[in-house]
């Protein structure tokens, strides 16, 4: 009979509907959103996690439905039913899925373009070294004699790698640059504009900032999860990541590329905080690093990067003596931010 | 009505073939035969031990990482056990098992040929996996490279300087074999057909082969310039890849990804074409579709060429790049969803019989849909940056690699076992091999989907404690998966030894190499092979009266038309 069939697949179809959107809001797959960005990622992820559960389904259901109702019956041997192709039928999905990864991929587009991902500024070293200016990015790697001038980036780039401004707040400057210089088996954050250097990346929440990134060894990868945020830090190329951390909090920073033996220990912490205890610690921080490393040990936060690594730099086959060249570098600029 | 039940009596092969088959003397499977059908064999049987080498160590990742802490093995250790065991998996199992062992065996009987177009070179090719993979493995001895399976420098040429030395030569050699095996099988497919045989009279795995070969010929070469620039790079002292010396780590990529991306067309491809020859034996229908099918094999082909920068998307990939290599990698899913839903639709009203090779056929087919739509996720940028690099990762893969190309060579090996040998497997065994890989399987890969979204990244031996409960999960999920290993293998070595002797056709199927003798005659055929039917007429003639197909054009190489079966 032809009615039940038909009434058997609107309901089939309503109910494979209303599964996939209730499974795309509610999987809480993913961690905390604690960026700007995240939560456009997470609706995006949310809407592909809608589109798979549907289709999962029907594939599932269809094989489920024809093991069973198809099964051969004992004594049954003649064949199935001659069928070849169907012109329309296969018509109809080669263009669904086609109109579907055409809807992925506009969404994705635009949620990569609104997180700046396409930053026009970024691609070009005349506009690359304008925009910094002001806030000198020295890469750890590149020490610089003057430190009252504020060295372009990497010459010669011609393309900036990484997520760049929003179009929102393009040919602004980022409210915090810090530089992250990515090693075996640590990472390093430096603000340029207070000279202050961390093992812990603190950021004020709310406000746009700016990882300018850099390794020293090999490639590593500097990944944030709940910013849903991740890039590399690749020998002798500089690469950026812009964005807003929204939620105060702490949350982990993990390296996402291996990079050696002590890869899975390779983490830290990075700290979001309003705009007021970011700039408490930033003081705290020039202070400490002006009275000389050994002073202040207060909170594990406050410790120089110096101190920071010592304990893990033996385990790690650091020697001290890296550890203190990588600290005069980052005494090139002395201005508060 | 009369039924004819008995395979053996209503085989059409029978009447073409003598009853004779060639049962080989085990000697000759140690030898440099030139026969394809020893060779497929010699690749099976080799790349399958290799396959248990490989899950070996994975079994030690994954015990490695049942506990947050690295207590298992060593650091190092474990970077050389992860990195052999995808090394192992992809170039000494999924490839060589899926080109080299069931592309050997099949193609010629497929298209009615003796042999392949040249005997020796394929032999040439064969002998040089088992060295290879010995001295793969052999770098255990000397401090396995620890820099993946996708070596990239400046971290390989820093590394483990001998075991990394000794991982390329072993590569190379392994990669010479496929190329060498690739241009075999175009050669064969393009000019030893059978007469009255088009292309689009060919069975679909010969048409996945021709889309296989083309990419192994045209990517191969680019990775082993890839590998030779880096063993300068390592042993030389040179700086193609060092940015120390002015290099460009960034460039190896590219060249790696150029070769390895296509690599995954070049496992899975074969396995398409398998189950699409698989599918409609047992369900007895015709394939749905076949033209899309053939033509999506060759249109993966193509656009698997030109999507290799999505495994750089944070990496060395400016913002519009990533955009092209995006859109280029999600137009892969037309073709692919053409092949799934023709195959959903061959199942479909079908009159299916549920043995382990039908049921490795549908269960690749659901695994693979999972590691497909976690792939169109990945394709897409803003997430990729999100899961990149993480056990979101490393379970996509595993649902293609494993749910896709093991499921689907497993289902080659139960439905192709009574041609190979002459012996029917055991459907109990194969059953219980089928519940235990699919609970192992989904228990040890489904978790890690969860694991990589919330913050853990792959290629670790610590990681945070707060992923010790679905880690302990999955590696319950793999020791299942190990498990699951013995009764295929008992059942493999016991039907070959006393299985039930099969028919020249035990399933009944319409493609050239079941109208032979089980199995087949040195030279495949005895007399000259005659194309009865088209490959997937079922369902057509009369099979009650024995006549396989429509009887007024008896003897005549004819592909559709006819009556149904009343
Ligand atoms: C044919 C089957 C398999 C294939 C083709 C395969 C392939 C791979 C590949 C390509 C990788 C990536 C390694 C890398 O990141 O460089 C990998 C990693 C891994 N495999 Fe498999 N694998 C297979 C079976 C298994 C099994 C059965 C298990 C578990 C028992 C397993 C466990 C793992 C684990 C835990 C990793 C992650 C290592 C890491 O942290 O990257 N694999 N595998
Ligand atoms: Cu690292
Ligand atoms: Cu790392």
């Amino acid at each position: 009979m032809k009615v039940p069939s038909a009434i058997w697949t609107m309901i089939a179809g309503i109910t494979i509907t209303l599964v996939s959107l209730w499974v795309g809001q509610n999987h809480s797959l993913m961690p905390v959103a604690a960026s700007e960005e995240a939560p456009r990622i997470d609706a995006l992820f949310n809407t592909m996690m809608t589109i798979s559960t549907g289709l999962f389904l029907i594939v599932q259901g269809i094989i489920v439905i024809s093991i069973f109702k198809f099964r051969k019956r004992a004594n049954d041997n003649t064949d199935g039913p001659p069928i070849h192709g169907n012109v329309p039928l296969e018509i109809l999905w080669t263009a669904i899925p086609a109109v579907i990864i055409m809807g992925i991929g506009v969404y994705s587009f635009e949620i990569y373009n609104s997180m700046g991902g396409l930053d026009p500024m970024a691609s070009h070293e005349s506009h690359v070294a304008h925009k910094h200016q002001a806030g000198a990015a020295i890469a750890a790697s590149l020490p610089s004699d003057e430190p009252g001038m504020a060295p372009s980036k990497a010459p010669g780039k011609l393309v900036a790698l990484g997520v760049g401004a929003s179009p929102r707040t393009q040919g602004q400057d980022p409210f915090v640059s810090v530089n992250v210089l990515g090693l075996q088996f640590a990472w390093i954050f430096t603000y340029p504009n207070s000279g202050v250097t961390s093992g812990e990346l603190h950021l004020p929440a709310g406000k746009e900032v700016e990882l300018t990134i850099s390794a020293s060894d090999v490639i590593h990868s500097l990944w944030i999860p709940e910013f849903r945020l991740k890039q590399d830090a690749i020998p002798g190329r500089e690469s950026e990541l812009r964005f807003v951390p929204q939620v105060v909090g702490e949350y982990s920073v993990v390296c996402a590329e291996l990079c050696g033996s002590y890869h899975g220990g390779m983490k830290t912490r990075v700290i979001v905080q309003t705009e007021e205890d970011f700039q408490a610690w930033l003081q705290s921080q020039i202070v400490a690093q002006s009275e000389g490393l050994e002073t202040v040990a207060l909170n594990p936060a406050d410790l120089s990067e110096t101190d920071y690594l010592q304990p893990l730099a033996a385990e790690m086959g650091i020697d001290g003596e890296s550890l203190k060249q990588l600290h005069a570098e980052h005494h090139l600029g002395d201005r508060s931010i | 009505m009369a039924q004819v039940t008995e395979p053996e009596t209503d085989n059409l092969g029978e009447t073409l073939a003598v009853e004779a088959g060639g049962h080989t003397p085990w000697r000759e499977y140690f030898s440099f035969s030139t026969d394809h059908k020893v060779i497929g064999i010699q690749y099976l049987v080799c790349t399958f031990i290799f396959y248990l080498i490989g899950g070996a160590l994975a079994t030690a990742v994954r015990t490695e990482l049942a506990t947050p802490d690295s207590d298992f093995v060593s650091r190092e250790l474990y970077n050389g056990l992860f990195t052999i065991h995808a090394t192992v998996m992809i170039f000494l199992w999924i490839v060589p098992a899926g080109t080299g062992a069931f592309g050997n065996y099949l193609i010629p009987l497929m298209i009615g040929a003796r042999d392949m177009a040249f005997p020796r070179l394929n032999a040439i090719a064969f002998w040089l996996i088992p060295p290879g993979g010995i001295l793969l493995l052999s770098s255990f001895f000397v401090g396995a490279a620890g820099a993946g399976w996708t070596s990239y420098p400046p971290l390989s040429t820093t590394g483990e300087k001998a075991g990394e030395f000794i991982w390329i030569l072993s590569v190379l050699i392994l990669g010479t074999s496929s190329i060498l095996g690739g241009i075999n099988f175009l050669t064969t497919i393009l000019k030893m057909r059978m007469p009255g045989m088009g292309l689009n009279d060919m069975p679909l795995f010969c048409w996945a082969m021709l889309a296989a070969s083309a990419l192994i010929l045209i990517s191969t070469p680019v990775l082993a310039g890839a590998l030779i620039l880096l063993a300068f790079d390592l042993i030389a002292g040179t700086a193609f890849f060092n940015p120390m010396g002015g290099g460009d780590p960034v460039v190896y990529q590219h060249m790696f990804w150029f070769y390895s991306h296509p690599a995954v067309y070049i496992m899975i491809l074969p396995i398409f074409g398998m189950i699409s020859d698989i599918l409609p034996v047992h369900a007895r229908k015709p394939i749905f579709g076949y033209q899309a099918i053939a033509y999506s094999s060759m249109a993966i082909s193509f656009l698997g060429l030109i999507v290799w920068a999505h495994h750089m998307f944070t990496s060395g990939t400016p913002g519009w790049l990533r955009m092209f290599f995006m859109v280029a990698t999600m137009i892969i899913a037309v073709p692919t969803g053409i092949k799934v839903f023709s195959w959903l639709a061959t199942v479909w009203g079908g009159k299916i019989r549920l043995n382990s090779a039908m049921l490795f056929g549908l269960g690749f087919v659901s695994m693979f849909v999972i590691g497909g739509l976690s792939g169109i996720m990945i394709a897409s940028v803003p997430f990729d940056i999100h899961v990149h690099d993480t056990y979101f990762i490393v379970a996509h893969l595993h649902y293609v690699l494993f749910g896709g190309s093991v499921f689907g060579l497993y289902a080659g090996i139960y439905h192709w076992f009574p041609k190979m040998t002459g012996r029917m497997m055991n459907e109990f065994l194969g059953k219980l091999h089928f519940v235990l890989t699919f609970i192992g399987f989904n228990l040890c890969f489904l978790p890690m989907h969860y694991l990589g979204l919330q913050g853990m990244p792959r290629r670790v031996a610590e990681y945070d404690p707060k992923f010790a409960t679905v880690n302990l999960i999955c590696t319950v999920g793999s020791y299942i998966l190990a498990v699951s290993t013995f009764p295929l293998i008992i059942n493999a070595v016991w039907s070959w030894i006393g299985g039930a002797k099969a028919s020249g056709n035990p399933w009944d199927a319409l493609t050239m190499e079941w109208q032979t003798a089980s199995p087949p005659p040195v030279e495949n055929f005895i007399g000259e092979p005659v194309r009865l039917t088209g490959p997937y007429d079922y369902g057509m003639g009369d099979r009650n009266s024995g006549i396989p197909m429509p009887e007024s054009q008896a003897n005549t190489p004819m592909l559709s038309g006819g009556p149904t079966v009343s």
